[in-house]
């Protein structure tokens, strides 16, 4: 066990330190702004512990080792920003239909295309449906401060081993780039969830092991399908979120990661000047916590989701209340750096109707 | 007691406004309040000038962008035009007055002037005049107490500079000695 001792570290630092708390045995990546603080970190820390670091050719090169390291057992991680997860999409798509675990840490960037090097959560549906072909989910954990970038990744190599599926952690350029007190800790022990039984370790003196995605025979690929569908059920039971000051609220702001945790300072500002209005911080993007917010909705809640992008996760909210309430939609553009005080008139707005 | 103060250091690049900021955010934490620092992230950063924001709150911070922020520090004068028209009304603000004109100094908020690099001079080093504004800094706000300023550079100077600590410490002093003055 580490000391609790309170370290002064980037959100992309405490990513890193939170990997190697969690285990984490091979890395492979290639640089990207602005996640490059995880790789610089990890190149000198995780050989240090006798791990293996590699910056491969590419995202793709770097995804398809993940693929590998994963079949073997291996507690493995990449991490990139916007375009270079994109790039990574074809790997994970066959991760996910293989039941690899694997984590992947995107610390998103403007976008489309290249888009620009600021924050901007605008990978939200590429990271809650999937991102390559085919019908499967990753596990997105939201950090949205540098404690919970160390936590979650704990959390991700978890429920990548417990569920065999690839986990994404999805952060931004100010998760990413900011600096807070974190309190290391390492978890009392690390379960593999039986891994030495599927994992190609080398057949010698057992029957042989097949990983795969592709199912030719009659009625095996619907049988994968319907394997990976009850996979994600089961997984629903993980979905988390952050409530503050939802009890007597007329209105509930949804914001996830570094924009929930600015929208806070605005909920507590117009709280202080007595306008009842509340705050629910997703901590799953996928599982979405949908049962929360449906629960609010039922008693009669009026909903306003603000994200930084042109609209995704409101998506989400509306079929978690549809049956009950509607969510309006505030979104700050990718390319500008938002602030507390953004998000306060159009708060207002909606509580004045 | 609920504390709170937030803090806009600006400046160009190569007057330390990145390590001052670091300095303080790492006194905040020892001190035992939460803290964040941000540094500016974006195009702004590509313009000659630098700047961070740091918050030290009692309680778990929100946002860790302000876009009118509490006090100022302000380096150069580029940084006091850019930033003093957002300051809240009855902000604190330190200005480098070796670099700046006192006389455009907002009557909307509390202006110490510090001739940051002349004391920096005197102590032997124009390039510590960022440890003389945030001598005056702390000693204008009360943020965190000097004490744990000066016991935190040795966390945030790497072990290479580390000759160099005494006389930072000194700055330090300089700049609250300097602004205590003003405030009698």
């Amino acid at each position: 066990m580490s000391d609790n001792k309170r370290i002064f570290i980037k959100g992309n630092e405490a990513i890193a330190r939170g990997a190697l708390a969690a285990g984490l045995t091979c890395y492979f990546g290639y640089p990207i702004t602005p996640q490059n603080d995880i790789p610089e970190f990890l190149s000198a820390e995780l050989p240090a512990v006798g791990g293996e670091f590699v910056q491969a050719e590419s995202e793709v090169a770097s995804a398809n080792m993940l693929l590998g390291a994963a079949a073997g057992g291996a507690r493995a991680m990449t991490t990139s920003s916007s375009p270079g997860i994109s790039l990574m999409q074809e790997a994970i798509s066959y991760m996910a239909g293989s039941d690899l675990p694997a984590v992947i840490v995107n610390i998103s960037r403007g976008g489309p295309g290249l888009g620009d090097i600021g924050s901007s959560q605008g990978d939200y549906f590429q990271s809650t449906r999937g991102g390559g072909h085919g019908d499967y989910r990753t596990m997105v954990l939201a950090p949205g401060t540098c404690q919970e970038g160390y936590d979650m990744m704990i959390q991700a190599f978890d429920m990548a081993f417990k569920y065999r599926n690839p986990v994404l952690v999805l952060g931004d350029a100010i998760v990413g780039q900011m600096k807070e007190p974190v309190t290391p800790w390492v978890p009392e022990s690390i379960s593999n969830y039986g891994v030495e039984d599927w994992c190609l370790s080398g057949a010698v003196g057992r029957e042989k092991r097949l990983l795969k995605s592709l199912f030719l025979e009659e009625g095996a690929l619907a049988g994968q399908n319907i394997h990976l569908q009850e996979k994600y059920t089961a997984m629903q039971a993980e979905a988390r979120a952050d409530v503050y000051a939802c009890d007597d609220a007329e209105l509930v702001v949804v914001a996830y990661g570094s924009i929930g945790r600015i929208v806070k300072s605005s909920v507590r500002k117009l709280r202080s000047e007595g306008h009842k209005v509340g705050l629910v911080r997703p901590l799953t993007l996928y599982p979405f916590p949908a049962t929360v917010l449906e629960d609010l909705a039922k008693a009669g809640k009026r909903f306003l989701t603000i994200e930084h992008n042109c609209g995704q996760m409101v998506e989400d909210v509306r079929l978690s209340i549809r049956k009950y309430a509607d969510s309006d939609f505030h979104g700050h553009m990718p390319g500008e750096l938002p602030g507390s005080d953004d998000f306060v008139q159009p708060i207002l707005a909606r509580l004045g109707r | 007691m609920s504390l709170y103060q937030d803090v806009i250091i600006a400046g160009f690049g190569g007057q330390g406004v990145m390590l001052i900021g670091n300095l303080l955010a790492y006194a905040g934490m020892e001190a035992g309040l939460e803290v964040t620092y941000i540094p500016v992230y974006g195009p702004e950063m590509r313009g000659g000038t630098a700047n961070c924001t740091v918050v030290i709150s009692s309680e778990d911070i929100g946002s860790p962008i302000i876009q009118r922020p509490k006090s100022l520090i302000a380096m150069n004068q580029p940084s006091m035009d850019k930033f003093q028209p957002r300051m809240q009304d009855g902000g604190i603000q330190i200005i480098n007055s070796s670099l700046v004109d006192p006389a455009l100094a907002d009557p909307r908020v509390i202006t110490y002037s510090v001739p940051a690099n002349e004391i920096a001079d005197g102590i032997g080093n124009t390039r510590m005049a960022n440890m003389v504004a945030l001598g005056a800094y702390v000693q204008a706000t009360g943020a965190v107490p000097l004490d744990v300023v000066k016991k935190s550079l040795t966390s945030v100077i790497s072990s290479h500079y580390s000759h160099l600590i005494p006389k930072n410490a000194d700055a330090l002093q300089a700049g609250a000695d300097h602004v205590a003055a003003q405030m009698r």
